[in-house]
């Protein structure tokens, strides 16, 4: 068994209103940042011993899937790194 | 004949819906999820709060708990299951009812009364209103804009799964009335069968003349209704 960190990304959909990463933006307006577009997501870091990275991207995966993401609303990634 | 109103820890609309259905003459108890589904459950409230305080997304902690395995296997064997505020996150994050309830447009906190015009009256749910018929109900939350991909609101639209949307007093589906930015104006949607409904406003605090609306008790009779059929 191998120790890995995986790491996954959740994100809306494009097309999915963000009202927080709109009201971030205008925050960073007034503060006088010039921005185009701000998105926002959340990052899971999950510590797992895999038999190897494929094994843990798989259960990984199968996290988000059931539970980190909502697939109505959400897309997200998977990396996965030795520890 | 007993309606089961399941506790999480964090909710907080539980005691509301026992007292609005025992008012209504409609035997309810309050269950702990932890305890399972009395096997005398004729009816289940998924009530409104904050279960698991909101964490990663709201109802999305409950909706992996036991009890609603055991509430998804009741509500296909044909008990009626309304799923309220919160009760209606975890029923969309369980897939008892499709779609998203996510945060509001204006992300914040709303707490309010809103229009809604009953898209049906042949459910359970709205037996008591005619079609079209504008009601009132209050509405307190911060996560309930109704997120679907088109194609699939579109399908559901041909359904005729909408229960609830939005309006305006005079039964318009306008911006203005949408309080959250809910697509297409939607507030409360069935599931595959009828007898499973959810929707974000709350008519457990809408059945008493002295809270200003009664008009949440037709919803809430849709239990009385299911115990005497």
């Amino acid at each position: 068994m191998t120790a890995y960190t995986a790491t996954v990304t959740v994100r809306l959909k494009r097309g999915v209103l963000d009202p927080e990463a709109e009201t971030t933006a205008r925050a960073l307006e007034r503060l006088g940042f010039a921005i185009e577009a701000l998105r926002s997501a959340d990052r899971f870091e999950i510590d797992l011993e895999a038999a190897d990275a494929d094994e843990a991207r798989e259960r990984t995966e199968e996290m988000a899937d059931r539970l980190l993401a909502n697939p109505t609303i959400h897309e997200y990634d998977v990396e996965v790194a030795e520890r | 004949m007993t309606v089961a109103v399941v506790r999480f820890g964090g909710s907080n609309c539980d005691r509301d819906a026992e007292r609005a259905l025992d008012r209504l003459g409609i035997d309810a108890e309050i269950v702990w999820h932890e305890d399972g589904l009395p096997a005398d459950t004729t009816g289940i409230v998924v009530p409104g709060g904050f279960s698991y305080g909101d964490y990663l997304r709201a109802g999305a902690m409950a909706a992996h708990s036991p009890i609603m395995a055991a509430v998804r296997e009741a509500a296909a064997d044909g008990v009626p299951v309304l799923g309220i505020c919160n009760g209606a996150q975890i029923g969309c994050e369980s897939g008892l009812t499709p779609g998203a309830f996510t945060t509001n447009e204006s992300a914040r906190f709303q707490c309010e009364h809103v229009h809604l015009r009953v898209e049906r009256a042949d459910t359970p749910w709205t037996a008591a209103y005619e079609e079209g018929e504008v009601i009132e109900l209050p509405i307190a939350h911060g996560e309930g804009r109704y997120e679907l991909d088109d194609g699939r609101l579109t399908e559901l639209e041909i359904e005729d799964r909408i229960l609830f949307r939005y309006c305006d007093a005079d039964g318009a589906l306008t911006p203005e009335a949408n309080p959250n930015g809910s697509k297409h104006n939607v507030a409360g949607v069935l599931g595959e069968r009828e007898t499973v409904a959810v929707l974000m406003p709350h008519p457990e605090r809408a059945t008493l003349s002295e809270l200003g609306t009664t008009d949440g008790r037709g919803v809430l009779r849709a239990f009385a209704g299911a115990a005497e059929s």
